[in-house]
């Protein structure tokens, strides 16, 4: 536990390369990331954690193309990201639920982007497999205002996933739910890769999910932010909740806070 | 709620009504000359019932003609307003300014610039009066969509079009069916305002004013009524449409 990533058994699947970025603003350029290079393998599960502030929503937004950055490359899959694409899927704290679309059709979404030559009924089909797997068949034809706030996170993630994607990217997706439902959704995202492995990026505030979540975590510094430290998380595929209270997991997790809340590294 | 209390109550306020107007009239022994009752409303609506029907129905389509070139303009206005910054801070104030015009102002302008097109000045004060609510509920509703919802379709490479097509425009129908019920009294308001400041012989306002002028006030009054009549009618309308389109926004 607690060893640096040093493995190479899987391709890399998303892979940045000295990243920097800057927001324009009056008077000059706002630094928010500093020479971030990180490489996640394919079906591995990476958290990052860092300070309120420093940059990593602003992360997600350049993986996934959104946003082009000012120095540095990006690779999915060995491309060069430059714009946004389909192969991505992104989740985020907002469960973003389009209020006029039932529940199977919010899910349907991407599909009809991506996909606009699938039929009708194979859309469905496929959003219907999701629902199910995070327990929400019967609920298909509610509007999303009929739904608790888990549930519009489940309906968020089946969005996310429903193009099948090679990356999915969740930005703080359980932080304004509840401690019960979190650990729900915390368990559903294991049984979600465990039905189908898919490398994911999740940012978050939360140190005990990014531990439970994750196959290795990031530590980003106050901004403009870098990466200052990674560990491996080796707990297995088969993570109980109680292991989060196990001595070495307490360490490893007093050893993160430690090093988010000192500013002189 | 059933269907017939919704429709009962109501009704029994509007009856109500009548009876404390009728009431204040017959206990205050007022002749009809200072204020018609209910009860002179009848012959007047049936003396010139043929006329109410032709001038009801002119103010009808011509506010109806109005307030559609209203939602045309209104929305491409809102549209560029909701969607470019730039377009924004130099409308807005423009805008403002034009709807603090009182219109009984503009309309003897626009009478003496259309002098003779009656139907396109009726229509036209029909419009000016009631795109405002309209351009800015739509370029706010645009403007304020939250950029995850931006998002999760531009992730995709969805176009700008599919962008708007999928996300901006059924997001912003709810504020837009807000506005539209504000603008079609507005319309319905510009339209009596051109018949009966300028009257030009058409429409209820002309009808209004033809009893002015032979101090006829009972047809004052039933024009009142026929003018409120039209008014509840439209608003429903626009009601109903917003039940079909942006029903999905109402929380019971």
């Amino acid at each position: 536990m607690g060893t640096d990533l040093n493995e190479a058994e899987r391709p890399v699947q998303i892979d940045l390369r000295g990243v920097s970025h800057a927001f324009e603003i009056e008077n000059g350029a706002f630094p928010v990331l500093n020479d971030v290079s990180l490489q996640i393998r394919k079906n591995h599960f990476a958290a990052v954690v860092g300070p309120s502030g420093c940059g990593k929503s602003t992360l997600t937004r350049l993986i996934s193309g959104l946003i082009k950055p000012v120095s540095g490359e990006i690779y999915l899959a060995g491309e060069r990201v430059t714009s946004p694409r389909a192969t991505v899927g992104m989740a985020f704290q907002n469960p973003v639920m389009l209020e006029w679309r039932s529940v199977l059709k919010n899910v349907i979404l991407p599909l009809e982007i991506v996909a606009p030559k699938m039929s009708h009924k194979q859309r469905q089909e496929r959003a219907m497999e999701l629902l199910s797997m995070v327990s929400l068949e019967g609920f298909e034809d509610k509007r999303p205002s009929e739904l608790s706030g888990g549930m519009k996170q489940r309906v968020s993630l089946c969005r996310a996933l429903v193009h099948d994607p090679d990356v999915l990217i969740l930005d703080e997706p359980f932080g304004a739910l509840d401690a019960f439902t979190r650990e729900e959704l915390w368990a559903m995202m294991h049984r979600l890769r465990r039905i189908k492995p898919f490398t994911c990026l999740l940012i978050t505030h939360d140190l005990r999910e990014s531990v439970f979540l994750s196959d290795e975590i990031y530590v980003m510094s106050q901004r403009p932010a870098k990466i200052k430290h990674s560990v491996a998380v080796e707990l297995g595929s088969e993570r109980q909740l109680d292991d989060l209270y196990a001595p070495n997991v307490t360490s490893l997790l007093a050893s993160l806070r430690s090093q988010i809340a000192d500013p002189n590294n | 709620m059933s269907a017939s209390h919704k429709f009962l109550v109501p009704l029994a306020a509007m009856i109500g009504f009548l009876l404390v107007w009728e009431w204040i009239v017959w206990v205050n022994d007022w002749p009809n000359y200072k204020m018609a009752s209910p009860s002179d409303l009848g012959p007047a609506f049936w003396k010139f019932r043929i006329l109410f029907l032709e001038y009801g129905w002119d103010t009808l389509w011509r506010t109806v003609v109005g307030l559609g070139i209203s939602v045309i303009v209104g929305v491409l206005l809102g549209m560029v307003m909701g969607l470019s910054r730039t377009s924004r801070d130099a409308l807005y104030p423009l805008l403002v300014g034009f709807n603090a015009i009182p219109k009984a102002t503009v309309v003897p302008v626009i009478a003496l610039l259309l002098v003779g097109l009656d139907d396109l000045n009726t229509v036209l004060i029909a419009f000016l009066i009631s795109f405002f609510p309209i351009a800015v509920s739509v370029s706010i509703g645009l403007s304020t969509l939250e950029p995850e919802y931006r998002d999760i379709l531009r992730a995709l490479g969805a176009s700008k079009t599919t962008i708007f097509l999928k996300i901006a425009l059924p997001k912003t129908l709810p504020e837009f069916f807000g506005a539209l019920k504000i603008a079609v009294t507005l319309a319905f308001i510009g339209t009596n305002l051109m018949e009966i400041v300028e009257p030009h012989g058409k429409g209820l306002g002309h009808l209004f004013d033809s009893g002015k002028i032979n101090a006829d006030y009972p047809l004052m009054f039933a024009v009142l009524i026929a003018l409120a009549f039209l008014g509840i009618v439209l608003y429903y309308i626009v009601v109903a449409l917003e039940q079909i389109f942006a029903g999905w926004a109402e929380r019971d």
